[in-house]
């Protein structure tokens, strides 16, 4: 205590220890509060961890390379987590190779739409190129999709953010969309909350909220499915939705038990 | 856990040589999870290979852990927005726009598409 304490910030600041340490305590909250919100859409833990740590770096001056010296850790591990996804895929497998022929069908029509329309409508709005390739892949699952930004020469922290964005939107529009699109088919219903539900925390949130025509048990496979097309078509994570609906016919009363828990 | 560990490590370190090696526009860890893939394939047709962290799931568990916290390896990549500030501040909402649209859109198409296929597929299936 006899030095400056501005002096203890210095050393601090400069150490992988209290980023990393930062991260995972704002996740930790902002994970506690989309769990209170029963996952709610609005209360992504990404999303709002994002912008507390974001926010924080600006108050205190530090760089994002200082910041990133810590949290690489965390980020490295994204590597192993896409190899990791072959083990749900192999553990739905039959459901996997049952739906195979829509999976592919849809997978393409999919991802066509989702990268055509985006890059069109932002050519269209006159952003820049750097823009426009690191919103193309925001369909794809977010890791993957950093992957592709980066060997596009995009920029993965842009690219990250319209993936999380674009899970989010899926998730709050689905249910009105197909309410007004007049989709009474339930498996397609399920299998488009999938499709836009990116990522764990939206397809969850879907999944607990238990919107009524909108079968969870399908979002809930559809994320543990997820990344499956990316794999295939590393431009469309998008496919991955489709064997979904299938699953569900088969499988409505597991999709009840998973709900609850 | 360790050796479960290893294996991933493993199988992504082989997807990064041979990506990186043939110059590939995938990234390595897209190979790394086929790898993986093909090798729980392969021990369900060769007790063999059934030891280690592909026995007595060890690599499912470990594999399971990671996922389970996906949503965290986000965060720092996303972090990396608060370089893109001014950009955000003037092009923010048109990237929200495009987005919401883009979402929209492609949910229909897939909803369509699906609808149309398991149409086709049971109707093919009345036939035989």
């Amino acid at each position: 205590m006899s030095e400056n304490p501005f002096s203890l910030w210095v050393y601090l600041s400069q150490s992988p220890l209290l980023w990393l340490t930062m991260t995972l305590v704002v996740y930790a909250g902002a994970d506690a509060v989309s769990l209170a919100t029963e996952r709610h859409p609005l209360a992504n833990p990404v999303l709002h961890s994002i912008w507390i740590v974001g926010l924080f770096l600006m108050l205190t001056g530090t760089s994002y390379p200082t910041y990133f010296a810590g949290a690489q850790f965390v980020h490295f591990l994204l590597g192993p987590a896409t190899v990791a996804l072959a083990v749900p895929l192999y553990e739905n497998r039959k459901v996997v190779l049952a739906a195979i022929l829509p999976m592919l069908v849809a997978l393409v029509v999919g991802s066509i739409v989702a990268i055509v329309s985006v890059v069109v409508l932002a050519e269209a709005a006159g952003l820049p190129r750097t823009v426009v390739l690191s919103l193309a892949p925001k369909s794809v699952t977010a890791g993957v999709a950093m992957g592709i930004a980066e060997s596009l020469g995009a920029d993965p922290s842009l690219t990250a953010v319209s993936v999380i964005l674009t899970g989010i939107m899926g998730a709050i529009i689905v249910t009105p969309l197909m309410n007004r699109a007049g989709i009474t088919d339930f498996r397609a219903r399920g299998f488009a909350a999938g499709l836009a539900a990116h990522g764990i925390g939206t397809a969850r949130a879907l999944c607990i909220r238990g919107n009524r025509a909108v079968a969870c048990g399908l979002v809930w496979r559809a994320w543990r499915l997820d990344g499956i097309p990316s794999i295939a078509f590393p431009p469309s994570r998008c496919m991955l939705a489709r064997n979904v609906p299938l699953f569900s016919t088969s499988n409505h009363s597991a999709r009840h038990g998973q709900r609850k828990r | 856990m360790i050796v479960s560990f290893s294996l991933i490590l493993l199988c992504q370190l082989i997807g990064e040589v041979f990506v990186r090696g043939l110059r590939l526009p995938i990234p390595g860890p897209v190979i790394g999870l086929m790898l993986l893939l093909v090798l729980l394939f392969a021990r369900d047709h060769f007790s063999l290979l059934a030891r280690g962290p592909l026995g007595d799931g060890g690599v499912e568990n470990a594999s399971r852990g990671l996922l389970a916290n996906l949503s965290l390896l986000f965060i720092p990549a996303g972090v990396g927005v608060v370089q893109k500030l001014d950009l955000l501040a003037e092009r923010g909402i048109a990237i929200v726009v495009i987005l919401a649209i883009s979402v929209v859109l492609t949910l229909l198409a897939t909803v369509a598409t699906f609808l149309v296929v398991s149409r086709l597929m049971a109707r093919a299936s009345e036939k035989p």
